[in-house]
């Protein structure tokens, strides 16, 4: 708009002011520029806003139930043979009522790159975790983002002590019960993720679950836990009947 | 700048503005597509899990 302006100006003005109202001009003009550029860089970083907090748990979602969906059609192709654990697509599946968020698939690793899909990712370091289905004491430990490529802990604040933790493998339920929650500690803090989290008030070997994610929700400065200790495990039957925590 | 692009864009209003349109998706598509997820990672948002490092 300066610049039209300027031009027409440069055309009936004297020669005179010419140099001096040209000069004008380009400053008005390289002012405009930058204040252009602000609110380009304005819309940009509105449009991140929009991309973390909305496109990455389209794109999560999206993922997360391809994957869901192959490991549930594994596990019906493979219904005869015993026990055959496809770690690849993914363990089985976290049910969590008090998240409001229905399953959550589980996979191998905590990396970006797995976290990402939208599933929660279980430890393979620092502390290695402990697999529900290996039978042994230990500790199952998994990550899932707070917000962003999914937000599959994103309600881990609604969780209370009491609160059921059920895993669904192909062959069993795994039900937990929360019966500690930390809802700060620092991210270097992998004490949180030993077989047994002495920092939960647990001393003897057990079977434990540890969720981490990170808090305050939209930032990555603290970590959340929560911690479940195993209360039963059930058989799943024929027609895949729900334990009653989740009915 | 937007009024450069503006008056270097061919045709009449309706082209342009159509134009402006579709290089507006163009950007936005860029952004979501290349720019933003190359740039996640770099920010501090969205780690989840403890580590010692």
């Amino acid at each position: 708009m300066a610049v039209t302006t300027d031009g027409t100006e440069e055309q009936t003005d004297t020669s005179e002011t010419a140099p001096k109202r040209r000069r004008m001009g380009r400053i008005a003009m390289a002012v405009s520029v930058f204040g252009e550029l602000l609110i380009t860089a304005g819309v940009v970083l509105g449009l991140f806003v929009v991309y973390s907090l909305w496109w990455t748990n389209v794109l999560a979602d999206r993922e997360a139930g391809e994957e869901a969906d192959k490991v549930r059609d594994n596990w019906e192709a493979a219904d005869s043979s015993p026990g055959a654990l496809d770690t690849k697509d993914g363990i089985g599946f976290l049910h969590v009522p008090a998240m409001e968020n229905g399953e959550v698939l589980v996979k191998k690793g905590t990396s970006a790159d797995v976290l990402d899909g939208g599933v929660a990712g279980y430890y393979t370091s620092p502390v290695k975790a402990t697999l529900p289905t290996s039978d042994k004491d230990g500790n199952f430990t998994l990550a899932a983002h707070r917000d962003g490529h999914g937000a599959k802990f994103h309600n881990i604040d609604k969780l209370e002590k009491g609160d059921p933790i059920v895993f669904e493998t192909r062959d069993s339920w795994y039900v937990y019960k929360v019966y500690e929650t930390l809802s700060e500690t620092s991210k270097y803090n992998v004490k949180v993720l030993s077989s047994i989290p002495r920092e939960s008030g647990k001393k003897k070997a057990g079977k434990y679950i540890t969720l981490t994610t990170c808090t305050p929700v939209y930032t990555s400065r603290h970590r959340y836990i929560v911690w479940g200790e195993l209360e039963r495990v059930e058989r799943v039957n024929a027609e895949r009947t729900l334990p009653k925590e989740l009915r | 700048m937007y009024g450069w692009i503006w008056r270097h864009l061919p045709g009449n209003v309706w082209v342009k503005a159509l134009l402006s349109v579709v290089l507006t998706v163009a950007v936005v598509y860029v952004l979501f597509q290349y720019v933003f997820p190359w740039a996640e990672p770099l920010l501090p948002f969205n780690d989840v899990t403890v580590n010692d490092q």
